[in-house]
């Protein structure tokens, strides 16, 4: 108990040092908060996937097509529960900064599939009732202002001219992780317009999402839909939901590599930061060690001592940098809604960061504990006075 | 139970050197003498003489290079490091020139430090650190911090940091040393009760002959060398 207080009042017997201490752990937990947040927002679709889910995609890439006709071939296979396809429409609203996902679906079996996405029933009524209706997450309508009724026209790339919509519903998630910034429409839609200007591209689906029966099946469909289509015109690929978007992930590994690399930078700096201060404490506070030495305590006091100051320390910034992770987090998501619809700091980030200040404090304790420990009574006693 | 007059402390051929880079220093040759049960022995010598080294050395927080040093019955040069640690809290009281307290710690707090190293309870420590403060006449400052005290009030504290513990030997390096002169004299009035009325044996390290009057028995170093002792009357 008595060691307890020596190792609480010694972490804050010099105040400003201490304070400056805490301050740049705190700053090193929220960088490092940030950046955990940042990479779980990149793989936030990953997380949302379901396991009953595949995607079927042609072999080659996903730029290429798939016939249409490979919806009922594939509602055949056993253990496919639900077939619906769609394509990534790539339209654009008012200019490239206002980025969001946008695909058009077959939206009937899209909505059964996806159930996490909630649309009042009078919404969704309406939506499939209207050819020239979409759903939009409902942020993705906050953020635009957009109201039920209201007409919105993206520019198409893919799929060149302007498109108007007529909005029907907004969904939102049934939890937090399920993105709210889609904007869905209809493939029929899409397709009759590319019949009438385009007839060599109508009837074709970028990709089929498939709901399987059961989450042990979903290999053995895998495997059964692409045999379906070996040798054809159109070679499949069909994989889970999750690889499916890891997939997309994986081609942008660099950035998230550099993103991990500089978030264990950040420890690193502030480990040599608190093991700095930690040098500076011990090496002023060698004669009370030695006075505890002197008094009959062995390496186990002197030690609870200097680490527990050190946790001290370290867990004091850590917390405070943990509370400031929330309100950042918050306005990063309000910032960067465009790039990561997902941006929430998880339970996972947080016992992280606990992970991090406890490392931090070790390592930094490490090294002038040995130091105080190994130094002889006598000379410790000589440094006083 | 050492009986009063036998010795408590013996010593035989004690030899201690430093180094220093790559020089052999020696600072005691061969100290061989006895300190009976009881005594309030003042080791004096100009600086560099040995004393502090001799007094580190029968207190178990230096070793020697060679000889023996008994204390108690035990040959605390044969100990390790931990048994060593563990003889000192139970057999010792140092006193030392500053004070050496623990800044972050009240008075009363810094009086229970070496009873954490016991098994008596949270209650009984604070009631012997509470006695033992009250025998130095700080029984109104307990929880005072040591800034908030005067150097002899501090030195005071220290004492019955000593004593708590109800050690064999206390030990004292220039216990005055840091103190004007109505403290010290406070100090060593202390001392000497403790050591008359509580039968407490003293060894003092002073270079102060004003202090080392106050002994029983006054041994002079010069050089690591041991000169006689020299038995003193009481007043």
């Amino acid at each position: 108990m008595l060691l307890l207080k020596i190792l609480f009042r010694n972490a804050f017997r010099n105040r400003l040092r201490s304070a400056l201490t805490i301050l740049g752990v705190a700053v090193a937990i929220l960088a490092f908060g940030l950046l955990r947040t940042v990479i779980d927002a990149w793989y936030s679709g990953v997380e949302a996937a379901s396991a009953s889910r595949l995607v079927t995609r042609n072999a080659i890439s996903i730029i290429f097509p798939l016939p249409l006709a490979y919806s009922e071939k594939i509602r055949q296979i056993d253990g496919v529960k639900r077939v619906s396809h769609g394509n990534w429409f790539g339209g654009i609203y008012i200019d490239e900064k206002h980025f969001f996902a946008n695909f058009c679906v077959e939206a009937k079996g899209y909505l059964e599939i996806y159930p996490e996405f909630v649309l009042a029933p009078a919404e969704k009524k309406a939506f499939l009732a209207d050819r020239k209706g979409f759903i939009a997450g409902r942020k993705l309508a906050a953020r635009y202002g957009w109201r039920i009724g209201d007409t919105v026209t993206l520019r198409g790339t893919i799929f060149p001219g302007n498109w108007d919509f007529v909005l029907r519903g907004t969904y939102r998630g049934r939890d937090e992780t399920i993105d709210e910034t889609q904007f869905l429409f209809h493939w029929a839609y899409l397709n009759e317009t590319l019949k009438r200007t385009a007839p060599r591209r109508a009837d074709q689906v970028g990709f089929y999402m498939i709901a399987v029966t059961r989450p042990e099946v979903a290999a053995e469909v895998a495997l059964a839909v692409d045999k379906t289509f070996k040798n054809s015109l159109a070679e499949t690929l069909t994989e889970t939901e999750k690889a499916f978007n890891q997939g997309f992930i994986a081609m942008s590994g660099a950035i998230v590599t550099a993103i991990q690399m500089v978030s264990f930078v950040v420890i690193f700096i502030i480990m040599a930061v608190l093991a700095n201060t930690m040098a500076m404490t011990t090496r002023e506070r060698i004669g009370d060690y030695a006075i505890m030495k002197t008094l009959g305590f062995g390496s186990g006091g002197i030690a609870t001592v200097i680490f527990g100051e050190s946790l001290v320390i370290s867990l004091t910034g850590c917390l405070a940098g943990m509370a400031a992770t929330f309100p950042a987090a918050k306005g990063f998501s309000q910032g960067l809604a465009t790039y990561f619809p997902i941006f929430l700091v998880s339970a996972e980030t947080l016992w992280l960061d606990l992970l991090a200040s406890l490392v931090i404090a070790v390592v930094a304790a490490l090294i002038p504990t040995r130091q105080a420990i190994r130094i002889g009574i006598a000379d410790g006693l000589r440094r006083i006075g | 139970m050492t009986e009063p007059g036998a010795p408590i402390v013996e010593i035989r051929n004690v030899s201690k050197s430093y180094r220093r880079e790559n020089l052999v220093v020696p600072v005691l040759h061969a100290i061989s003498f006895d300190i009976a049960a009881g005594e309030f022995l003042a080791l004096m010598g100009p600086s560099g003489s040995g004393k502090t080294t001799l007094l580190n050395l029968l207190a178990g927080i230096d070793k020697a290079d060679s000889g023996v040093i008994r204390v108690g019955g035990v040959d605390i040069t044969t100990l390790t490091e931990t048994e060593l640690a563990r003889w000192r809290a139970n057999h010792v009281g140092f006193i030392f020139q500053f004070y050496n307290l623990i800044p972050v710690l009240r008075a009363v707090e810094n009086v229970e430090l070496p009873l954490h190293l016991t098994s008596l309870s949270r209650r009984q420590r604070r009631e012997h650190a509470e006695t033992a403060l009250g025998m130095v006449g700080l029984g109104h400052r307990l929880d005072h911090y040591p800034r908030e005290m005067s150097g002899g009030e501090q030195q005071r504290v220290a004492i019955a940091r000593a004593i708590v513990t109800d050690p064999t030997i206390l030990v004292a390096d220039e216990p005055t040393g840091d103190l004007d002169r109505v403290s010290a004299e406070e100090i060593l009035g202390l001392m000497e009760q403790l050591n008359s009325a509580m039968g407490k044996t003293v060894v003092m390290v002073t270079h102060d002959p004003r202090a080392a009057q106050r002994a029983k028995v006054i041994r002079h170093l010069d050089k690591g060398y041991m000169g006689d002792a020299a038995t003193q009357d009481p007043v």
